[in-house]
């Protein structure tokens, strides 16, 4: 796999010394290729950034001004009224209120889910990676093709897993599921850093007759805190924008917030509000989005490693 | 080797312990899981499972089932276009971006964040801006273009490039992200060599550059298409299959059947069919990859 991290920026170019001019002759700022390099990045960051404009602008408006308008233009007078109405008021079936019980519930899933999973998953690919014992490959390698698997495959035996342990449509029934399909992706990335900490250390420790969990707690984690982050990093955004499992395996008053969002705006009665559904939209989309302006570069880092997961 | 060795099973067993998660996860759900969805394929179950066994009817009665051709004609166009346009556009951008330019970090920033974002808020904010009474229709017929009517998400010919348009905004990011990363990994050399021959840049990446990225196209054409087998979320969203069943996809079809239409072989036997795609792209991939070089 490509390590993202390889991303690395290109040596500035040092400046001379003081003495008088050095080096290449500093090349003309507006050349034609220039204009061209910056030109079509601007129009295509112009494309990315117009969908997060409109919901944007479209969230600040008043019904009326939307019907008569222009979907590009600036509102004429601001109105937070749709982020009200999405938040506490909107209905989705009989509920109706508002989007704050599917965050409430996307919270309840998320922090479980994200904890249980890096907590199994690191200790196993630290297992794997420095403990390794007879059959531990296969079972490994299992875990990863898996990884591949269409979930549809899935979802009903672990509907009936469920059903069986009496925790189907629950909440924990959820976290479970989280775990169990995200564990493929974290330990593979968890065994991989463990893999490429130096042996010496492990047996050193080893020497001074420090046992499994010893050498997990006192030497292991303390060396790896960037690899947990990304790790959070993939898990949060991963079970916050999942759609498939929420609608499977919660009931109406556990659904989590994209499965909420999605009924709200995908409702066929009533008239259609789009401002509040952008309002509701932008609400589900900023958890995520957070975190990636907040993580950067390792966010990156996260992704790819979870692209596998798709 | 000593003969009297302790009991093999005690050995390592803390590692063993923690590994026990895994090793139920990889037997009962992965593996123990598809072997069931494939047997209980082979059923007439309903709303419940059952072993009442009717061989293939499942699959004759999938393939004689108009909604589930459309399904695979629509993601084999949204698929290979969305292959092809992910490769050029994220290649292009990356090496747009390489070109030792300012603000990368902002440019490269811009390009990623729709990656971080749901299908399902991708498929709602491009319903609303390809609305066609308040949209972008509507932006480009005030602009003079009165007969301009590209509506992707009304028209059944073309709704699937609607969705496919929405995709590609969420992911090429990634695409361009993983092209970045291959080109930083090419020797500078190579492209001074290559300014020193006095060949121009677009015929270095061409016939250099690209070449020498052959291991990360393979790879991330490998992510893309597991990714595509199972697009639901964003049809779900954008436009729920419609018009009628123009935009039907196969994830949406096994959905539908299990939970919605109470017929769960059907389920069973879509899904079989998606588990036989994923494995024709993979196995010849994972055979390349690993086959030859083993590691011990």
């Amino acid at each position: 796999m490509v390590d993202p991290t390889g991303i690395t920026l290109h040596g500035e170019v040092g400046a001379g010394a003081d003495g008088g001019p050095r080096g290449p002759r500093p090349r003309r700022r507006f050349s034609r290729r220039n204009i061209f390099i910056y030109g079509t990045l601007i129009v295509v960051s112009v494309y990315y950034l117009l969908p997060l404009y409109v919901m944007i602008v479209t969230s600040l408006k008043g019904m009326p001004e939307i019907r008569l308008g222009n979907i590009f233009a600036p509102p004429m007078e601001i109105t937070f009224q749709p982020w009200v109405k999405a938040w506490a008021q909107a209905c989705t079936g009989l509920n109706c209120d508002g989007l704050s019980r599917g965050f409430m519930n996307s919270v309840i899933i998320t922090v479980p889910s994200v904890i249980i999973s890096i907590v199994i998953a690191s200790v196993n690919g630290y297992a794997l990676a420095n403990w390794r014992f007879k059959g531990a490959d296969v079972f490994f390698t299992i875990l990863i093709f898996g990884a591949f698997i269409p979930y549809q495959v899935m979802l009903y035996p672990m509907v009936i897993i469920l059903r069986e342990m009496g925790i189907y449509g629950t909440l924990g029934g959820l976290v479970l599921v989280h775990t169990v399909f995200g564990m493929p992706i974290l330990t593979l990335l968890f065994r991989n850093y463990f893999t490429s900490i130096p042996e010496e250390l492990f047996k050193a420790a080893r020497v001074d007759g420090a046992g499994f969990w010893t050498i997990y707690f006192k030497i292991m984690l303390p060396m790896s805190l960037p690899i947990f982050v990304v790790a959070m990093i993939i898990q949060i955004t991963g079970i916050w924008n999942d759609f498939l499992f929420g609608v499977v395996y919660t009931r109406p008053d556990t659904y989590p917030m994209t499965v909420q969002l999605n009924n709200i705006v995908n409702s066929v009665q009533g008239v259609k509000e789009y401002n509040v559904n952008m309002a509701a939209t932008l609400l589900t989309g900023l958890v995520p989005l957070v975190i990636y302006f907040i993580s950067g570069k390792l966010f990156v880092r996260g992704i790819a490693a979870g692209a596998v997961k798709g | 080797m000593s003969s009297k060795r302790p009991n093999q099973l005690f050995r390592n067993l803390n590692a063993k312990i923690a590994s026990v998660p895994m090793i139920l996860t990889a037997m009962v759900v992965f593996f123990g899981g598809t072997i069931w969805t494939i047997v209980y394929s082979f059923t007439n179950s309903k709303l419940l499972p059952r072993e009442k066994w009717v061989g293939f009817d499942q699959y004759e009665r999938l393939w004689n089932t108009n909604r589930w051709l459309i399904s695979i004609e629509n993601l084999l166009i949204y698929g290979i276009l969305s292959m092809v346009f992910s490769l050029v556009i994220g290649f292009v951008l990356a090496a747009l971006l390489d070109q030792k330019i300012r603000f990368e970090n902002t440019f490269r920033s811009i390009m990623l964040y729709p990656y971080a974002l749901s299908f399902i808020v991708t498929g709602l904010v491009w319903q609303w801006l390809l609305n066609p009474d308040l949209g972008i229709p509507k932006v480009v017929r005030a602009l003079g273009w009165e007969s301009f009517d590209f509506d992707p998400l009304y028209n059944a010919d073309i709704v699937i490039y609607g969705i496919l348009i929405a995709g590609l905004w969420q992911g090429t990011g990634l695409i361009m992200c993983l092209m970045l990363a291959g080109m930083r990994g090419i020797d500078e050399d190579i492209w001074k060599a290559s300014r020193v021959d006095g060949i121009p840049a677009w015929k270095t990446y061409i016939f250099i550059v690209i070449p020498m990225m052959r291991p990360v196209f393979i790879t991330t054409l490998v992510i893309i298409a597991s990714g595509l087998v199972r697009v639901y979320d964003l049809v779900v969203a954008q436009t729920g299959g419609g018009p009628g069943i123009a935009s039907e996809v196969p994830a949406k079809y096994v959905y539908d059947m299990m939970f919605l239409g109470q017929n769960l072989g059907q389920g069973f036997a879509a899904s079989t069919m998606m588990l036989i795609t994923v494995a024709i792209i993979l196995i010849p991939w994972a055979y390349l990859e690993f086959g030859g070089k083993r590691r011990g």
